[in-house]
């Protein structure tokens, strides 16, 4: 959508119905379909993991190295998961018109993100000490994929910052235009479960045995 | 017309190629015999789209002929699914069979011989016997025998094609397969998984023997290699020993213990220098000597400082290793 | 160009004006670089994959010189090796896709009665970052750096301790960068499918060539990422000293080969898929009929995509999986022909009911199906475990793929490149070199190709820079290599038949065929706006049905001309109901840039540059957030109080 439409195509009857919800927009679509390819791509990490960890046989970890412990990546789960709860809010909230709720709504996701990842670090900070990224397969799997959800809650963050941003601007956002708002909400819940599966998978799985 | 061809080229025109078609042994000819299945098949279904084909061309151009608006989906449908389906569940059937009889291997019994993948060459050893030679292996007439595999490096594949369909060699892992001969003979392998710079060198023979000379050879692969018999090939073993050779080759019997290269105890009867990269004769023996890397670029042999003089006694003394 | 004159009696003079200065771009070097109309950017794909394709096949005319003779030394092993990974690669990844991309791109606005992508800033994008990508690929050949492992990249023969120097890094950092214009091109696609379809377009009557477009990127969704799995572990593996492949760490060397073909079998259908949607495109154009058992055809292409994903274990027969798996990745192999036979005999049946009209595009589509015929039948042999672990890795699986390539994706490119050119250009090709040049390839073709079954079967290993005289491959190879000079005769002919075209061809009236999509009904080439009157479709074959095309004249509607902005219509996903008018977006160079910033970030990471790949990354974020900032219209302006 444009600026620099002129003042007879904003004003027409089409562009009246801008956004508007009757039906889907191309932006939801698009993000969707964003969406499915990016699950697929956590999805085949996951699948790696496990064929490595199954076609290893043995303990798991491996070479000795001590289960991950839970207390830390609960936390985080608490911290992460109800952090989409505020985005709704938030997305609710402007398709009323309101846009304090949209304002705090995200700013709220921002720090729980932000916790998110300081957790992130710390938990590193402890794991580096045992073992790193080439110690072994192990190590390498746990580093890449936690790494790599990590970069997309910082993407997601990022999202969510430029729409704070944005949203600061009067008649950025408004009950007739938040389709930004709704695909940058969409991606962050995609963040928040696969974080679930990732508990599950590097957290939870070990102790399944 | 064509299939006939085809079938003629298939079966006249190999040539004393390791065909696939021209099985000597029980895993390649039930292989061969599923593909004449399959050909014949192809040549009827082939012949069918032909037909219909042709029938269009000829008779669907004519400026008079009308445009059908009819939807036929139960001819497609029959035709296209319902045809091919049972055609391919009856196939399916005799693939799982003889799926299953290439599975069916040797008794615990058998010989086993080891064979590691090296970039670009093939070492052989037997269990229980203590000694290696390389890209060759013998296997006694009318007996099924086990073949263990696995790689030095890289991945590499083990293909005989008219003994035995192809088995991978997956680093870090072992994988069996078996060979099996009717007839006496020598059966080119060679590798068929991508390996690298030299992938095209990496060829073997099978020899298929009687059983007695299959023992003969298991006696030969467990003893010291022949000492030198002249003065030249004594020169030869000297410059051997003393060189840069028994770094990275042995010669059972006489110290050098390298494991880089090929154990060359028995390299005087090779069929050929390089893993069938050239014939094993002295002409070439010694250029590879001097430089391998003309005759085969690439593989892990580096050029050696022979003096001229030396090199026609090394050569003399590789050659007497029978 | 094109003479259309007044004869739109739909649109006022007033409206066209008005359609002309919102839509067209001015000639200039800047609209050169920003510009977003499909048309153009579809015409670029098919030039530029064009070129990957001339490149590739110059290199694999090279590798069949050297394999003329047993023993030739024209090339060393390294130069092969490169040459024949380089050859696979550009071909499956720099060639058929994007080509087909390229039609769709061209096409898929056209054929629904669309004015553009439902993206036109990220279509641009995509194509920025394809040509990026194939200069990036092939730019390592001249320097000796090019990938040499093969198009599927084997570990542990691609880790850094088997194959150092940047070989591998290019390949993997090359088909990553890609990756991203394939997936948004795929969204794109089916975004635009789903939601700016004319009014009256319900699923049921969308096109079959949208539907098999649809229906690829639907696979490259699914299937790319496990491909971008793989080449990032390999890269890290290779860089930054990970153990994913590595089995002394407990990594595992087939994870690479099931993650690469989870990928790698969904893409082969993802470049026939396309293929067989020209087929059944140019078809009814030729026969004077519609395709029979549309809805079993379209099934057939759901039905492909979906198994398409279980079969990928096929490639790995020779490595020793357990029989079970095995006699499951048969049957499913097995199983996957028979939506094949579904189309073929669909096809059989439309030709057999219609009227032949044998011009060129029609010659290429029967080239099609007897290539393509022979090349399914090998496939469907090797879904046999048994059978497959003796030709697998031979030259028997290089006639397979070939046949299926070039049967299924050579000659329906070429069909389209004659049945499209009127459109694409504006102007007729010349009948009798066209078919000089389809006998030429044809014949070429096969005498190529059908050799490598024999040889193969006689035991002739593939990827192999030479071989020795012995085993008497060498006369079967000479047969190949004089057929490879008589098919690039044939496609030499082919591009003087384009270029003879574009300079001196007959100008081209709207619809030189009778073709029945919506293509057709509008000029050639199309205006910018592509329809002065959006269509209102009332059938399967608008341009063949009165009430569709008089929408579009006498009929028309200003809901449907929509010459006040830079608009076109949105409609609803299943039954293409009308939803909405959208502003679509003007020209821009910010896709350029973007795509810039990604060349330096990947040229970066291939040079370990580190610092400079941070600041890349930084500018990617930058222009993205730029590109994405709302507009700033206050709710006054939208009619409505906040
Ligand atoms: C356009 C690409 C394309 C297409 C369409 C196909 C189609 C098929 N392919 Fe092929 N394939 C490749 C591209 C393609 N393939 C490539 C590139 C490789 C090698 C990769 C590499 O190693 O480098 C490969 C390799 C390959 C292998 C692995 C071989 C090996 O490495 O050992 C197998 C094994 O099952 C296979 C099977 C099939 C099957 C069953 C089909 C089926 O879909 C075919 C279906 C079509 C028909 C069968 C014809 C029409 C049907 C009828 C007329 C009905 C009647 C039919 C019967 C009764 C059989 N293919
Ligand atoms: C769409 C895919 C595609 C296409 C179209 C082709 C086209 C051709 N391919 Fe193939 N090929 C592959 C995909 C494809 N290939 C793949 C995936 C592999 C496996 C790689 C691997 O193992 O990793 C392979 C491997 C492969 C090999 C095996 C290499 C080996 O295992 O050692 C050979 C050998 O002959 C070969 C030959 C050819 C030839 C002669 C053509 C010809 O059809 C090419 C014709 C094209 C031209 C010649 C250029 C255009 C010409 C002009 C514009 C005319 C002007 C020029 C002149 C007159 C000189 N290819
Ligand atoms: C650095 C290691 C190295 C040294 C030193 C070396 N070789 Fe080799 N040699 C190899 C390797 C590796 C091969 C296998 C090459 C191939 O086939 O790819 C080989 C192969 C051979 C072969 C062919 C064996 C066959 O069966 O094909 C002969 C003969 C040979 N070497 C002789 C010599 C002699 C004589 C010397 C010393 C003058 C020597 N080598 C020194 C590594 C070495
Ligand atoms: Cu070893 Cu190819
Ligand atoms: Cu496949």
């Amino acid at each position: 959508m444009n600026a620099r439409g002129g003042i007879a195509a904003a004003t027409s009857t089409e562009a009246l119905t801008t956004e508007q919800p009757v039906g889907r927009s191309a932006g939801w679509w698009g993000m969707v379909m964003f969406v499915a390819t990016e699950a697929t791509l956590f999805a085949c990490l996951i699948g790696s993991y496990f064929y490595l960890r199954f076609q290893h046989g043995g303990p798991w970890p491996p070479d000795g190295l001590t289960a991950p412990t839970l207390a830390r990546p609960l936390l985080m789960t608490a911290v992460l998961l109800p952090s989409s709860l505020p985005v709704v809010w938030a997305e609710r909230g402007i398709r009323r018109g309101q846009r304090w709720r949209l304002r705090t709504g995200l700013a709220v996701t921002l720090v729980l993100g932000v916790t998110f990842l300081i957790l992130v670090a710390t938990e590193y900070a402890e794991k580096l000490r045992e073992f790193t990224i080439t110690t072994n397969a192990y190590g390498s799997l746990f580093y890449v994929i936690t790494g790599f959800h990590g970069f997309h809650v910082l993407v997601g963050l990022t999202m969510i910052s430029w729409l704070l941003v944005a949203s600061l601007r009067r008649g950025t956002f408004g009950a007739h235009r938040h389709d930004r708002v709704r695909n940058a909400a969409i991606y962050w819940h995609f963040v928040d479960v696969v974080w679930a599966a990732i508990l599950f998978t590097i957290y939870l799985s070990p102790r399944l045995s | 017309m064509v299939a006939l061809g085809t079938g003629l080229a298939l079966t006249g025109c190999a040539g004393g190629a390791p065909s696939a078609l021209d099985p000597a042994g029980a895993g390649a000819a039930r292989v061969a015999n599923l593909w004449w299945l399959l050909f014949w098949i192809s040549v009827a279904v082939f012949a069918e789209v032909m037909a219909l084909l042709t029938w269009a061309l000829v008779f669907r151009r004519k400026r008079r002929v009308r445009v059908r608006h009819g939807q036929p989906l139960r001819f497609v449908v029959v035709a296209g699914a319902g045809i091919p389906l049972v055609i391919l569940v009856a196939v399916y059937a005799v693939g799982l069979r003889d799926l299953a009889a290439l599975g069916d291997g040797p008794g615990p019994d058998a010989p086993t011989i080891e064979v590691t993948g090296h970039k670009w060459w093939w070492e052989v050893r037997v269990q229980g016997v203590d000694g290696a030679t390389a890209n060759e292996l013998h296997i006694p007439v009318g007996e099924k025998v086990r073949v263990r595999l696995r790689t030095a490096d890289v991945l590499h594949s083990f293909w005989v094609p008219q003994l035995m369909p192809k088995t991978d060699l997956i680093a870090g892992e072992t994988r069996e397969t078996w060979l099996h001969a009717e007839r006496a003979g020598s059966y080119r392998g060679q590798c068929a998984e991508y390996c690298g710079t030299q992938h095209a060198h990496m060829a073997f023979l099978v020899v298929a023997e009687p059983r007695p000379d299959f023992d003969a050879w298991l006696a030969r692969l467990g003893t010291p290699a022949r000492p030198p018999q002249t003065d030249a090939q004594r020169r030869g073993q000297q410059a051997f020993l003393q060189g840069s050779c028994a770094g990275c080759h042995a010669i059972r019997g006489t110290g050098a213990d390298g494991r880089i290269g090929p154990d060359l105890s028995d390299v005087g009867s090779r069929w050929s220098i390089g893993a069938g990269a050239v014939p094993n004769d002295g002409g070439h023996l010694g250029g590879w000597i001097a430089n391998s890397q003309t005759v085969k670029p690439g593989n892990y042999m580096p050029p050696q400082q022979v003096g001229a003089g030396q090199l026609p006694d090394l050569i003399a003394y590789l050659q007497s290793l029978k | 160009m094109s003479t259309t004159a007044a004869s739109t009696p739909g649109a006022s003079r007033e409206d066209l004006a008005r359609l002309e200065e919102r839509w067209a771009e001015r000639p200039s070097l800047r609209s050169w670089f920003s510009t977003v109309d499909h048309k153009r950017i579809g015409r670029r794909y098919l030039v530029t994959a064009a070129l990957f394709f001339v490149l590739a096949g110059l290199s694999a005319l090279a590798m069949r010189t050297q394999l003329a003779r047993p023993e030739s030394r024209l090339l060393s092993p390294q130069e092969y090796n490169q040459l024949f990974t380089m050859h696979g690669t550009a071909m499956i990844f720099l060639f058929a896709t994007p080509m087909l991309f390229g039609f769709g791109n061209f096409l898929v606005p056209l054929m629904i009665g669309s004015r553009d992508m439902a993206f036109p800033k990220l279509n641009a994008f995509g194509y920025w970052v394809f040509l990026f990508a194939g200069l990036f690929m092939w730019a390592s050949l001249p320097f000796g750096a090019a990938p040499n492992g093969g198009w599927f990249a084997y570990v542990p023969l691609t880790e850094e301790r088997n194959t150092p120097g940047l070989h591998m890094d290019v390949y993997t950092l090359g088909l990553l960068f890609l990756g991203i214009a394939t997936t948004a091109a795929s969204i794109n696609f089916i975004v635009t499918s789903l939601k700016l379809r004319a009014p009256g377009m319900s699923l049921n009557r969308v096109p079959l060539f949208v539907w098999a477009i649809v229906a690829t990127a639907f696979m490259v969704i699914f299937a790319l990422p496990a491909l971008n799995v793989d080449n990032a572990m390999l890269f890290l593996d290779r860089r930054f000293g990970t153990h994913f492949f590595d089995p002394e760490h407990g990594g595992n060397v087939l994870l690479w080969q099931h993650l690469f073909w989870i990928f790698g079998h969904p893409d082969v259908y993802i470049i026939v898929m396309p293929a067989l949607g020209i087929v059944s495109a140019v078809l009814p154009a030729f026969t004077r009929r519609g395709v029979v058992g549309y809805a079993l055809v379209v099934f057939a292409m759901a039905s492909i995509a979906i198994i398409s994903f279980g079969v990928w274990v096929h490639h790995m027969f020779a490595t020793g999986l357990p029989p079970l798996s095995y006699g499951f990745f048969s049957a499913a192999s097995t199983i996957i022909t028979i939506p094949s036979g579904i189309q073929i005999f669909a096809w059989l049946a439309t030709m057999l009911l219609g009227r032949l009209v044998l011009k060129v595009p029609l010659l290429f589509v029967i080239g099609f199906i007897v290539t393509f015929v022979l090349g399914g039948f090998t496939g469907a042999m090797f879904a046999l475990t048994a059978f497959d672990q003796q030709v697998t890795d031979s030259y028997f699986v290089v006639a397979h793929f070939h046949y299926v390539l070039i049967g299924g994706a050579l000659f329906p490119i070429l069909a389209a490149v004659y049945y499209w050119l009127p459109k694409i250009t504006g102007r007729m090709y010349h009948e009798k070199l066209g078919r000089w040049a389809f006998w030429l390839f044809f014949t070429g073709m096969h005498l190529t190709f059908f050799p490598m079954h024999l040889y193969g079967l006689f035991g002739m290993p593939r990827r192999v820079y030479t071989y020795p005289d012995e085993p008497g491959w060498g006369g079967w190879n000479l047969v190949s290599t004089a057929g490879s000079y008589l098919l690039a005769i044939g496609l030499l002919l082919v591009l003087i038949g384009v270029i003879h075209a574009v300079r001196r061809g007959r100008p081209a009236p709207p619809d030189p065929w009778g073709g029945d999509s919506l293509e057709w009904s509008t000029d050639s080439p199309p205006k910018p706006y592509n329809f002065p009157v959006l269509p209102q479709v009332h059938s399967l074959h608008p341009t063949w049905d009165d009430a569709s095309r008089t929408s579009m004249t006498e009929g028309a509607t200003d809901d449907r001309i929509l010459a006040r902005g830079r608009q076109t219509l949105v409609t609803s996903e299943l039954d293409g109901r009308r939803e909405r008018t959208v502003e679509m977006p003007e020209a821009s160079l910010q896709p350029l840039l973007l795509a810039l910033a990604l060349l330096v970030f990947f040229t970066a990471l291939l040079f370990a540059w580190y610092p400079v790949a941070v600041g890349a990354a930084l500018v990617v974020a930058s222009t993205i957030a730029v590109w994405l900032w709302p507009p700033r219209r206050p709710d006054q302006e939208l009619g409505v109080s906040a």
